[in-house]
């Protein structure tokens, strides 16, 4: 058996690494956080130069025709690096939701754009507060035709187009609308994450194609999809916060000794340690079951999502109390991970969203797991 | 990624499953009826019958492994194993584990006292003692813990002397898992009270059926009594069975441990499938528990711990397949699975709610709930595992020691001198 990344994978993993090193992408998350871009977009096309939004998309497709497994190793140093970069929404959920549902026709058109970076795309599916159901989409299609609104879209304001679920005759399904359209309108928000912007969306009668008409499982599967690949963004950083603050701790003296060596700060790290293992571990799965399109999908993502989920936050406040009263300042790096840590919980659904999904999944895989 | 075994792999897996269907069928088919019932030690043994009975059993069955050249694989042949490398050790007790082997007694021996005899025992003295603890026809226990020596191991008083060619010995040792069945133990004494105290210590192994050996059982709170007191009343030792040199036992006591901690693996009881199973069958404020929101939270909580440290172990067998050393995340199997064997049969009862109470038919959550207790305990504490994985794992610097460097007679111990 080989329940590890390969040596490629690996190689590959160590190169975005040294790139968002370079490019002292903490350094950046701060600048974006506190000024008025929207994003990096020095970082981006850094990130675009190296390849790394073709990953998925087939060679005929003006991609590199890698796979999932690639794109998991990406996402954990993305995390680590808590970039401030719209990866996710282009490449997780756009690039995804075009390649499982889209015709050739809308493949021919995107795919190579969002291979060569030339477009970014985002998924807007939530509507209001709380996770959404089938039966609680209102955003309509008809005649070619949207409208509705969607909430809090992660980078609605810097997106090109957007995937769009919508109710129809059929039920929900997805629809691709240009968010440069006259009928579209996007107003930026103020969030709990400044480095990662989002955006509500107003659509009348927005001319809209059609990749899906009933989607529903569809939708659940690119959420499932992606929720392997945020568990590994989530990871990364609960990595980076762990390391932290050992660091921190080690070199902070008090009481006549390094504070490293109190168990009280042992011990609080030895937890982040065991929940990161057990959360890394269950990624791993999740990116088995993702790359094997196997059915045990929406089982391992869930449990890499809820884990990865637990870790990160785990780490990165525990994190902060380890750096005592200069970790609540602005000025330290802490609460750039707080901060990341709780909007990546938030996107594509809550904990406890994904904690029913995993129980609902068990109950339906009869407990084959 | 993959699951897949690679040729050589499958090609073992057979031969150990074929191996096992059929010797384990013609063993079973043998046992007596009042066999059957007898329970591992893994389970409190309501009484000594119950245990010498699971005991004969478990003999029987390792003699005819050991005969076939099942018994401890990764051991060289000469000392009774199969040289079998470590990847093949896992294929064979994932094959093993799918039937209900009789065992518990062998681990002390084969897991830590074994791995220290081939560091240290001449080689005479490894070809008289492996093989027999490989065949589990002698027993080994491990007898480290004190009244006043636990966590802190390296605070034991048992006293040796040597005179001439022969020590004696004399303290109390506890916590000493299987002493009343055993044939050999493994002993760490103090041999120098002067010296500091990591520094005075002497490693032996010895006969349990020696002179001025006393064991009394103790009853733990899950009813069973698998621990004992061990006294030593000037119990003698040939020098040629100390293992290390004299003053030098810390550094072997450090080998055993760590093997101890490999050893150590998941909590065995109820797990996330018995608690989802329980959560089906019973009612909870008029529906099934397993529909109520608050339990599906608890039970996505366990799922996880669950399927994470079953994808850990997976990790660590992709790095013996490769031939890799496995990473350290293994170290944090026994302190997650004992905290959720103990939540989980903590919370069966509360699903059972007050019928629960009844021991009949719950068993299984009650042997939970009492064992758990012990295994957050035995083989390094949960909060002794912490400091591994800080220190060892993470880098982090070690508790500042008020005991270093002093002479171990100086060391206050909370006793009140006469």
């Amino acid at each position: 058996m080989n329940f590890e990344f390969s040596d490629e994978q690996i190689a590959m993993k160590d190169e975005v690494r040294k790139l968002l090193d370079k490019e002292n992408s903490l350094k950046r998350n701060r600048t974006i956080l506190e000024g008025e871009e929207k994003f990096d977009k020095e970082l981006w096309d850094s990130l675009v130069a190296m390849g790394l939004t073709a990953v998925t998309i087939p060679e005929e497709f003006g991609g590199i025709g890698m796979g999932y497994l690639e794109l998991c190793v990406i996402a954990e140093e993305l995390g680590r690096a808590i970039a401030p970069v719209p990866y996710s929404s282009s490449v997780y959920l756009a690039t995804t939701a075009i390649l499982n549902c889209a015709n050739d026709e809308i493949k021919k058109e995107f795919l190579p754009k969002l291979a060569s970076g030339e477009i970014i795309g985002t998924f807007a599916h939530a509507e209001s507060s709380g996770f959404p159901l089938e039966k609680s989409i209102n955003c309509n299609f008809s005649s070619g035709k949207i409208s509705g609104t969607k909430a809090a879209v992660p980078d609605a304001d810097i997106a090109d187009f957007a995937i769009v679920s919508a109710k129809n005759s059929a039920g929900v399904g997805l629809y691709l609308i240009d968010l440069n359209d006259e009928s579209v309108e996007i107003s930026s928000l103020d969030t709990f994450d400044p480095s990662r912007s989002h955006g509500n969306i107003d659509i009348k009668d927005a001319s809209a194609r059609e990749l899906i008409s009933d989607g529903w499982l569809e939708i659940e599967k690119i959420l499932d999809q992606s929720a392997v690949l945020f568990s590994f963004e989530q990871i990364g950083g609960a990595e980076a916060a762990m390391n932290m603050a050992k660091d921190y701790a080690q070199g902070r003296y008090a009481f006549g000794r390094s504070i490293a060596s109190f168990q009280a700060i042992k011990h609080k790290i030895a937890d982040m340690y065991i929940s990161l293992q057990l959360a890394r571990s269950n990624c791993y799965f999740g990116a088995w079951a993702l790359s094997n399109e196997a059915s045990e999908l929406p089982t391992a993502a869930a449990t890499a999502r809820v884990s990865a989920t637990k870790a990160f936050y785990e780490c990165s406040k525990e994190n902060i109390q380890t750096h005592g009263g200069m970790g609540a300042t602005w000025e330290f790096d802490c609460h750039l991970f707080y901060r990341r840590s709780r909007l990546l919980a938030s996107n594509i659904g809550s904990q406890g969203v994904w904690k029913e999904k995993l129980i609902s999944s068990i109950e339906k895989s009869n407990l084959q797991i | 990624m993959d699951f897949n075994d690679t040729p050589e792999e499958a090609k073992f897996r057979k031969e150990s499953s074929e191996w096992l269907k059929e010797n384990f069928e013609k063993f079973d088919n043998e046992k007596s009826s009042s066999d059957k019932s007898a329970k591992s030690s893994a389970e409190p043994s309501k009484t000594s019958q119950d245990e010498s009975k699971a005991l004969e059993l478990a003999k029987k069955w390792q003699t005819i492994k050991y005969d076939a050249g099942w018994a401890c694989l990764h051991w060289p042949k000469d000392y009774g194993g199969r040289d079998a490398t470590p990847i093949e050790r896992v294929i064979w007790s994932q094959e093993e584990s799918k039937y209900s082997i009789p065992g518990g007694f062998f681990e002390i021996g084969q897991g830590m006292a074994g791995p220290v005899m081939m560091m240290y025992a001449t080689e005479e003295q490894k070809k008289e003692h492996l093989p027999p603890m490989a065949k589990g026809e002698k027993i080994w226990c491990q007898l480290f813990s004190e009244p006043g020596a636990g966590s802190d191991l390296a605070g034991i008083k048992t006293k040796a002397e040597l005179d001439g060619d022969t020590w004696t010995i004399n303290g109390q040792k506890v916590w000493t898992s299987g002493a009343h069945y055993s044939d050999w133990g493994i002993l760490v004494t103090r041999s120098d009270f002067d010296a500091p105290k990591h520094k005075g210590l002497t490693y032996f192994f010895l006969d349990m059926k020696s002179p001025g050996i006393e064991i009394r059982p103790i009853k733990q709170i899950n009813g069973g009594a698998n621990f004992n007191e061990v006294y030593f009343t000037d119990v003698k030792i040939p020098d040629s069975q100390r293992l290390g040199d004299v003053g030098d036992g810390w550094r072997v006591a450090l080998t055993t441990l760590m093997n101890e901690r490999l050893a150590v693996g998941d909590a065995s009881g109820v797990d996330f499938k018995e608690i989802f199973e329980l959560a089906k069958e019973n009612d909870f404020y008029g529906e099934p528990a397993v529909k109520n929101s608050a339990v599906r939270e608890k039970l996505a909580d366990w799922y996880c711990e669950y399927s994470g440290l079953k994808n850990t172990k997976m990790r660590r067998i992709s790095a013996l397949s490769k031939g890799e050393t496995p990473g350290p995340e293994a170290s944090i199997t026994k302190i997650v699975s004992a905290n959720k064997l103990q939540d989980i049969a903590n919370f069966g009862m509360d699903i059972l709610d007050q019928a629960g109470i009844n021991s009949e038919g719950n068993l299984k959550y009650h042997g939970s709930l009492l064992g758990a207790p012990l295994i957050r305990i035995a083989g390094g504490t949960d909060e002794i595992l912490r400091n591994i994985i800080a220190e060892q794992v993470l880098g982090m610097p070690q508790d500042v020691r008020l005991d270093k460097n002093v002479p171990f007679n100086e060391i206050p111990t909370g006793e009140k001198s006469n």
